[in-house]
């Protein structure tokens, strides 16, 4: 099957992609993991004034068949979280770009995105598994 | 997020793997078998068993036939169940012991009643990840001088069909009257006019039959129910299915080191039979009672209890998390969200102290205590018709 993976992001090899804006950048998930992950009961996420950092866990996911910890591609804190999702995480699925946004993460001028992999990049990857 | 690759182990695959394929599921390795997890989406397929029909390749499930003029007689010995009491087209759910009355292996015993030379003939159903160990298991403990005994896993195709359509369905491709068969009761016939042996038994808390045919006939079979509209069903849907009809998993909710007393199981064991493997061992619990025992539990929040989270009690009689016990009490051995009640629901060993309906427990998800309550089992009861 194959999933689209917007330009604009970068990814992680673990699946979750970020979206820099200035200095807000908005994490997600990448259309694949959640096909993989299939029916989601919810997301547990950090609250608004929370800080992640790069390559920790922020929180995780689980669906009926598991659950999976979600790693954060940036250093910041977190400015809004999508709280909608909490009652309707069939919104990640349909729209993962998207309103299935996770969180808006303020972070320093200085962030390096250089360990992350272009959309390219991430599509050669899951084209793998 | 680490997403599940696939294994570069050789796996044995069911006749039926062309028709996963086509329908493009999902496979993951299961008990050395490449099988089919979700078609739909586990939901989906959960659904459609509980309100319609689903189907299931269980072909990779160890078959066993056996045959003897003291077959009944020398099984006996490797079952806490009595089997004397089998008549020809019955079957009984049982479990095979070792000697300190650890579960080895759960099966069904099938007894089909005596051929035409008097000898009695019985089909096994076991778990695939189990199926090498208990035919090494049968071959110790019986007398192959004067019993056959048939491996024909790779030979034959089982599918289950469940849920509240499944009978009526199948019915329009059989010429056996299904419904004069009983629950947990197996006749041979024909499907699609090919020989069959139909058993109402399954492992999703719903009516319904398992069917095995020859490997040659499978795909036609499945096809022709998928033609009917059954739901193809995968290992997900067939785990939460069982999960709220609260049949345990072997290899999670029982396995060696588990007994039949301790898994709410100790139905099955007939006291009167005079001995058979591991009887000491659950006189001896029966007498002193078990310390832990396996129970249901519901979780209040989103969270699922999942294999191998710590289950914990108050250590005062407070409610609040800060009061839970450092200490694990108990373990969880199966969880999911239920799809049929919209909660969380887990199978767990805890202090048979703690084991009361009711009671208050904690689980610890990811670092966390969570409220749960022990409730009854199963979770899920189907609402039978006259």
């Amino acid at each position: 099957m194959s999933f689209e993976y917007p330009e604009d992001l970068r990814y992680l090899d673990s699946h979750e992609y970020v979206r820099l804006e200035g200095e807000i950048a908005t994490l997600g998930i990448s259309a694949f993991a959640l096909d993989q992950l299939g029916d989601i009961v919810f997301v547990d996420l950090p609250s608004e004034g929370d800080v992640v950092t790069q390559g920790e866990v922020f929180g995780n996911i689980e669906s009926v068949k598991a659950v999976e910890d979600l790693y954060s591609p940036v250093t910041g804190t977190v400015v809004e979280v999508n709280t909608p999702l909490a009652d309707n995480p069939e919104q990640l699925v349909e729209d993962p770009y998207g309103e299935g946004w996770l969180l808006k993460v303020r972070v320093a001028e200085s962030l390096s995105l250089d360990d992350t992999l272009s959309a390219t990049e991430y599509q050669l990857q899951v084209d793998g598994e | 997020m680490a997403v599940e690759s696939h294994l570069a182990t050789p796996l044995q695959t069911t006749p039926l793997l062309a028709c996963h394929q086509a329908l493009k599921a999902r496979t993951m390795p299961f008990g050395g078998w490449e099988m089919p997890v979700q078609y739909q989406g586990i939901t989906a397929e959960h659904q459609a068993v509980r309100e319609r029909s689903g189907m299931f390749d269980i072909s990779h499930m160890g078959k066993f036939l056996l045959e003897g003029m003291d077959l009944i007689g020398q099984l006996q010995p490797l079952v806490p169940s009595d089997l004397s009491v089998l008549k020809p087209g019955q079957a009984k759910y049982t479990v095979f012991l070792n000697e300190s009355g650890g579960i080895l292996d759960d099966l069904i015993v099938y007894y089909h009643g005596q051929t035409n030379t008097g000898a009695q003939a019985i089909t096994l159903i076991v778990n695939a990840a189990t199926a090498s160990q208990d035919l090494e298991w049968l071959r110790q403990h019986i007398n192959l001088d004067t019993l056959t005994l048939e491996d024909v896993t790779p030979e034959r195709v089982l599918i289950a069909v469940q849920g509240p359509e499944a009978i009526a369905l199948l019915q329009t491709l059989t010429v056996v009257d299904l419904k004069q068969v009983s629950r947990y009761g197996h006749i041979t016939g024909t499907i699609l006019d090919k020989p069959a042996w139909f058993a109402r038994t399954g492992y999703t808390g719903e009516d319904g039959f398992e069917i095995m045919v020859d490997a040659t006939l499978g795909s036609l079979l499945w096809e022709t129910l998928l033609a009917k509209g059954v739901q193809p069903c995968g290992l997900g849907a067939r785990d939460t299915l069982r999960l709220e009809a609260a049949m345990a998993l072997y290899g999670q909710d029982i396995d060696s080191t588990t007994s039949p007393l301790e898994a709410g199981l100790q139905w099955l064991v007939s006291w009167e039979k005079p001995d058979f493997i591991g009887r000491k061992a659950l006189m001896t619990q029966k007498k002193q009672g078990v310390s832990r025992q396996l129970v249901g539990l519901q979780m209040d929040g989103r969270h699922i209890a999942r294999h191998g989270y710590p289950v914990k009690a108050l250590s005062t009689l407070s409610e609040t998390p800060s009061e839970v016990s450092a200490n694990s009490t108990g373990e969880v051995t199966s969880g999911s969200i239920s799809p049929t009640l919209g909660y969380p629901i887990a199978l767990a060993y805890v202090p048979t102290a703690l084991s009361q309906i009711g009671q208050h427990l904690w689980v610890e998800i990811r670092g966390k205590d969570y409220p749960a309550q022990v409730v009854k089992r199963p979770f899920y009861r189907r609402t039978r018709t006259p």
